[in-house]
């Protein structure tokens, strides 16, 4: 059984998603990650699909909920490198993905989630010891 | 870009079945969409398009219809290439076509965009059920349209 490996760094969890996304896959991936974003604590989540060359309605509506999902549990979502044809079909099949914050690539969407979980907490980013005092 | 193309003869070029009964046989089908639309030299967004449409139809096929066959040609009209995809199956069949070409639509727990949004990304799509005796599905997509 494939599995698309979440990766910690710091209080974001990174997600690179090599492979065409088959239904069973991208599933998976929604439980694994909210799983995660809850043992972890993690405070954002980053989903580069750089290589994934077809986002379908399924595929769409599971990145959706993954970004929902991941906000009542108090992390933020960015998905980066979506290709340009995938965003023209996403956009043409009739799905915006309203809600999910995305980025160009990895770099612009680390920022953005740094500076959305600066703006909306105290600042923890450099200082993860001292954050995890706080709500011990 | 989407208007109809109105040439009286399209010619198969070639022919390809394609059962699809279960899951890996997708990731084949899709794999195969891919070989022939290249081959076309149909161009990047427009082969995202029709793999897109191929992948929302393959989807309802095996939900709703239980598994079914994927017909892949290579149609040509005039100077014009294309790929022709005809997805059959033998389930339930949709009572209400209307309804099920409308955005937001669904018998499932879906979206509702499977199919008129399919409709959107082709350029020819046509749609075929009867109640008890299955659906067909049958979408075109030029290389430079």
């Amino acid at each position: 059984m494939d599995k698309i490996p979440i990766l910690r760094m710091g209080a974001f969890l990174l997600v690179t998603i090599q492979v065409d996304l088959y239904d069973r896959l991208a599933l998976n991936l929604e439980a694994d990650l909210v799983q995660m974003v809850n043992k972890t604590s993690a405070k954002g989540v980053l989903i580069d699909i750089s290589a994934v060359s077809i986002v379908d309605s399924f595929m769409g509506r599971i990145i959706g909920n993954i970004a929902s999902m991941s906000k009542i549990l108090d992390a933020e979502t960015v998905v980066v490198g979506m290709q340009p044809a995938v965003a023209i079909t996403l956009i043409e099949l009739g799905l915006p993905l309203k809600g999910v914050h995305t980025a160009l690539d990895m770099e612009k969407g680390m920022n953005l989630l740094k500076s959305m979980i600066d703006t909306s907490g105290d600042d923890e980013d450099d200082d993860q010891s001292a954050y995890d005092l706080i709500t011990e | 870009m989407r208007m109809m193309t109105s040439q009286p003869m399209i010619l198969s070029l070639s022919k390809d079945t394609i059962k699809v009964s279960q899951e890996q046989d997708v990731v084949f089908l899709k794999n195969r969409v891919k070989e022939v639309a290249v081959r076309i030299k149909m161009g990047l967004v427009n082969q995202t398009r029709l793999l897109t449409a191929a992948s929302e139809l393959v989807r309802n096929m095996m939900r709703y219809g239980g598994g079914g066959s994927c017909l892949i040609e290579v149609v040509s009209s005039g100077r014009n290439n294309g790929v022709r995809l005809t997805f059959t199956d033998k389930g339930p069949g949709i009572p209400d076509i209307a309804s099920a070409m409308k955005d937001g639509f669904s018998t499932g727990k879906s979206l509702g965009l499977g199919l008129p949004g399919t409709k959107r990304l082709v350029n020819e799509f046509d749609i075929k059920s009867k109640v008890g005796e299955g659906t067909t599905v049958t979408i075109v997509k030029w290389a430079n349209g």
